[in-house]
């Protein structure tokens, strides 16, 4: 890796003085599991890297107004710990405990979570985040693209890498983002962008900018995450998908579903969210709405089986989060 | 001349017994160090520049720039303008740096103008690979055509297994030093006693003087023979810098990519067999690759070798990718899943349960009744009475299955010499340039040793691990503890004859009349007269007794203590989520004979690894090749999967010890043991689906096209 200085800030102030405007001048250092390896790799080459894990205000989940505020270097292991969390948001424990790997639940981050970068093997191979061969031509679309995205129209067809993505989207949070010019609040799922041109990051963040904290809201869902991997030990998922349903006593009144590894954001599966309102969740209507969230689905030449997948997520978050057994 | 047979089974006192390993408590608390924990004072790390295109002509290489890099203390360039790389990954050039951080920035600051060439990376389509593809040669057997013909059943169908790459633990790498006119080197190897005159071929070099030194060694599995470029270049650049030591280990990524393949095998094939399921005609069209060099044919049809008719034609493909080297039991696992697969897809065809196929046709093996035996024995630990079904037969959408894999091997004994020095004191060493490797080197040679002299394990001491103690040969071929154990074995029973020769004078008896049991030297079968092994040894003299033990492997059947041939079953049972196209393992059984077992417990071991190495190739191994850019896209340990604790489910290990089998002598495990896994694996998924899943690994993706839109419920 290229040497780079080491910024140790205890303040949000001090951090803010030591980001710069470009992603080459700094990088944020919160657990490490990514940017070490990206380093390693030259993927990415920062002349700073800050680390952001001495600054206090950044930790700690607690009830906030009528939200739930998770600090942005709060790790996977204490965010799967928390009461808090496994009583109203247990599809976001389920997500982190996704994460097969204790040593990496230890040091990974909530926020790090969220900025990670994709793990898209050309990408990690040096051939870009739109990952063009020797000529420009794009790799992914009639390359090795399955574990790509099933719902893209390019140019960019990696998949958000974010475990914790798709709960949060589907519990309808935001991140709360802060630079020296003040904060700003970002639903989760206008956070992840699709890029569409080289150069472009995979989420709404400037190289001067630090994400705070998540806010969720606390109304009742039930809710649940269903990931579906290739092995137990830590790895990937194929696809993930994480739903929070509006009980009136067992009709629907509004469901979110997000799904995860499937898109270079979390997808909003919108279809089948509109179809189940107003009914009961049973295995033919949560099946049903397996159907409805791949329908749009625009598959590449390896990865149709990733619409099989997906809807089966889908069919089984469901359930999991109605506690109705199939 | 001297009786070196092995003591009889039930005179055996520690040979037979379950012995923990005797280095185990090092290696497990990280005393024991490994080549790559040698550092030296005045170490130099290294950094390996590598070819970025699969193909390509090198115009020019300049390393100027990086020479006045920041702690750059030596470069070396592989290869020079004008040559042409063949893979990606290909090493060009190394810079050795007093960091591994400065030697990482300074190889980048090398200049290489490649000329672009084609190149081609893929072999599953066989049509593809036009003249890339070159053919064996026909081999006929009988009247195939004929055969096929009057089959009662035709299986026709086609299977395929990717390349897979090593993946040691510590990967290829040694520490060099290379002062004045010697060199010590420190590779992980598992070859001690060879890969220094390797080295000194490389070097022209004299290689009486070159040092060898591996007391432990992170995973071989057969890729870790050769001195290697990068231990030629390593050793120089020692040179180069006044004698400071170097250390070249290779980072993961050109791990993955150079250190070593196993082949590719795809086969589509013809079974012939009469109603009554008796095999008749096979006839396979094959190809495979290992690389650039192309892939030889495995042995199929495997094990069921004896089919009457049969024709088999193969096609070496040649790819622009990193090279085989020999993956334990070279060919045999792909053999057995390419045989086995046809062999279930035919019972299934014939409407019978694989096993009575299996059984019925263990006259084509060349040990009918020992496979007959193990296929029973298999069948009773996996239950397979109560848990076959036919295939794709039951409720729900998680489907059971179970399915057999067979195994058969070669082994003996390599070629070894051990001294074995008895001091006056008592003490006695043991010396062999052996390495640590596969069921305990260490222990097994300290097992024979004692069980020799009548002494305790703890009186022995057995030092291994340098070309300076007698050769013994590479660990290739499941040959090491039938060599080593057999040279121990000679050299003991030299010795103790020696020692005899001292004491019979004072025990009153001729020499041959003495043996050793219990720490005592005694007339045969009477321990009241008897001396203790510390008096013995004090009759010595002030001259310690050196003897020599040797196996020759063309003498060694005729001893009786090590031979060829061992065989091996093993049955699967999975749990395969239709929806999901995910495979759990329940259970691998595995029934393994191998001759004559020093210890039972650390020969559990070595098959409860090639086990879980066989889960792995099953279900998640496979090297991706990308067709545009020529590159492996998974050379790390995230996209190249293997399975992990909760992956492997229970894995069940029977040794099969009978007196009829230990009195062939030692034949060697590591190998026979990785072979039927795989293929159990795959059987045990076809049985729960009623579909084939024709490629390995069986992945959801691999799953669930080979589902389709079967509905299972």
């Amino acid at each position: 890796m290229q040497a780079f200085e080491y910024g140790n800030p205890t303040t949000l102030k001090d951090a803010f003085g030591l980001l710069g405007s470009n992603w080459s001048d700094a990088e944020i250092l919160a657990g490490g599991t990514d940017i070490l390896s990206l380093m390693k790799d030259y993927i990415t080459s920062p002349k700073r890297v800050v680390n952001i894990k001495g600054i206090k205000e950044l930790g700690g989940i607690a009830r906030k107004g009528g939200n739930v505020r998770i600090g942005a270097t709060v790790t996977l292991d204490d965010l799967a710990s928390n009461a808090v969390i496994r009583a109203s948001f247990p599809s976001l424990t389920q997500a982190a405990l996704g994460v097969a790997s204790p040593q990496i639940r230890n040091m990974g981050t909530v926020a790090g979570d969220l900025c990670q970068r994709p793990r898209c093997w050309y990408y990690r191979r040096g051939f870009g985040l739109l990952a063009k061969g020797p000529n420009g031509e794009m790799l992914v679309p009639n390359g090795e693209n399955k574990y790509h995205a099933i719902f893209s129209s390019g140019p960019a067809y990696f998949v958000s890498a974010s475990t914790l993505g798709p709960a949060l989207v589907a519990l309808g949070a935001s991140v709360t983002i802060a630079s020296a010019s003040g904060n700003r609040s970002v639903p989760v799922e206008k956070f992840f962008v699709s890029p569409s041109g080289d150069g472009q990051r995979e989420i709404d963040l400037k190289p001067n900018e630090i994400v705070t904290e998540i806010l969720i809201p606390a109304p009742a869902t039930k809710n649940a995450t269903y990931e579906i991997r290739e092995r137990e030990l830590l790895d990937w998922p194929l696809t993930a998908v994480s739903v929070a349903l509006r009980l009136s006593g067992s009709t629907v009144n509004s469901a979110s579903i997000a799904l995860g590894h499937v898109a270079p954001t979390i997808w909003r599966a919108s279809q089948a969210e509109k179809m189940l309102v107003g009914k009961t969740i049973t295995a033919e209507t949560a099946e049903a709405a397996g159907e409805a969230a791949v329908a749009n689905a625009t598959p590449l030449s390896q990865n149709a089986y990733k619409l099989k997948l997906t809807k089966v997520a889908v069919k089984r978050a469901l359930l999991q989060a109605a506690g109705v057994k199939a | 001349m001297p009786d070196y047979k092995w003591p009889a089974m039930n005179k055996r006192k520690i040979m037979g017994t379950r012995v923990s390993r005797l280095d185990g408590p090092a290696k497990s608390s990280g005393r024991a160090k490994y080549p790559s924990d040698m550092n030296p004072q005045g170490l130099l790390q290294t950094a390996i520049l590598v070819s970025p295109h699969a193909h390509a002509k090198i115009r020019s290489i300049n390393t100027d720039a990086a020479k006045s890099m920041p702690g750059v203390a030596g470069i070396r360039t592989f290869v020079n303008a004008g040559a042409e790389v063949q893979w990606a990954n290909a090493e060009i050039a190394i810079v050795a740096a007093n960091t591994e951080e400065q030697a990482r920035d300074a190889v980048r600051a090398i200049k290489v103008d490649y000329e672009v060439l084609p190149h081609m990376v893929r072999e599953e389509n066989l049509a593809k690979a036009g003249t890339r593809a070159k053919a064996a040669g026909e081999q006929i057997t009988g009247d195939p055509d004929q055969a096929l013909k009057d089959a009662d059943v035709v299986l026709q169908s086609e299977y395929g297994i990717p390349v897979i790459t090593h993946c040691c633990l510590e990967p290829h790498g040694q520490v060099s030093e290379w002062k004045g006119d010697a060199i010590n080197f420190w590779p992980s190897t598992q070859a001690v006693s060879t890969v220094g005159n390797q080295l000194a071929q490389a070097l022209s070099f004299d290689a009486a003087k070159i040092k060898v030194t591996c007391d432990y060694m992170g995973g071989g599995f057969g890729s870790k023979f050769p001195a290697d470029s990068w231990g030629a270049e390593g050793a120089r650049l020692s040179k180069d810098t006044g004698g400071r030591p170097v250390k070249v280990f290779l980072d993961r990524a050109t791990e993955l990519t150079i250190a070593g393949v196993r082949p590719s095998h795809f086969m589509k094939v013809k079974v012939g067999a009469k109603k009554d399921g008796t095999i008749t005609a096979w006839q396979s069209d094959s190809w495979s690759t290992g690389g650039f060099a192309g892939g030889g044919m495995a042995p199929i049809p495997y094990v069921y070798a004896n089919i009457p008719n049969r024709r088999m034609n193969h096609a070496a493909v040649s790819l622009n990718a990193g090279p085989q080297r020999a993956w334990r039991a070279p060919n045999h696992p792909q053999a057995s899943f390419l045989t086995t697969s046809a062999i279930t897809d035919l019972a299934a065809k014939l409407n019978m349960d694989p096993l009575d196929v299996f059984l019925k046709n263990a006259n084509l093996t060349l040990r009918e009744a020992t496979y007959k035996s193990q296929l029973e024995k298999a069948a009773k630990m996996i239950d397979w009475k109560a848990k076959y079904h036919a295939p794709g037969e039951g409720k729900g959408t998680i489907r059971r299955g179970v399915g057999i894999g067979v195994a058969t091997w070669g082994g003996a004994g390599h070629a070894s010499k051990c001294k074995i020095v008895l001091h006056p004191d008592g003490s006695v060493e043991v010396e062999l340039g052996s390495q640590d490797i596969g069921t305990g080197t260490r222990t097994c040679i300290t097992m024979v040793a004692a069980e020799t002299l009548g002494l305790p394990m703890s009186a022995i001491r057995v030092k291994i691990g340098t070309n300076s103690y007698p050769a013994s040969g590479p660990s290739g071929g499941s040959t090491t503890i039938g060599g080593v154990s057999s040279s121990t074995r000679k050299a003991a029973v030299n010795a103790l004859e020696k020692l005899f020769e001292k004491v019979a004078p004072s025990l009153g008896v001729p020499a041959d009349q003495l043996e050793a049991v219990d720490s005592r030297i005694q007339v045969k079968g009477n321990p009241n007269k008897a001396m203790s092994w510390k008096q013995a040894a004090q009759k010595m003299g002030p001259q310690s007794i050196e003897e020599m033990g040797e196996n020759v492997p063309a003498q060694a059947p005729r001893e009786g203590l090590n031979t060829l041939g061992a065989s091996g079953v093993q049955m699967a049972e999975v749990e395969v989520d239709t929806e999901t196209g995910r495979v759990r393992m329940r259970k691998l059984v595995a029934v393994q004979d191998c001759g004559l077992v020093v210890n039972p417990k650390t020969a559990e071991s070595q098959v409860y690894g090639a086990c879980i190495m066989s889960i792995c190739s099953a279900l998640f191994e496979e090297r991706v090749m990308d067709a545009v850019t020529g590159r492996v896209l998974n050379p790390d340990m995230e996209f190249y999967k293997l399975a992990g604790l909760p992956d492997i489910g229970e894995i069940e290990v029977q040794m099969d010890i009978t007196p009829e089998h230990d009195a062939r002598g030692i034949i060697g495990l590591g190998e026979p043991c990785a072979i039927g896994g795989g293929a159990a694996i795959a059987n045990a998924i076809h049985n729960a689906l009623g579909v084939r899943v024709p490629l390995a690994p069986a992945t959801p993706e691999k799953v669930l096209n080979a589902i389709g839109n079967r509905r299972y419920a």
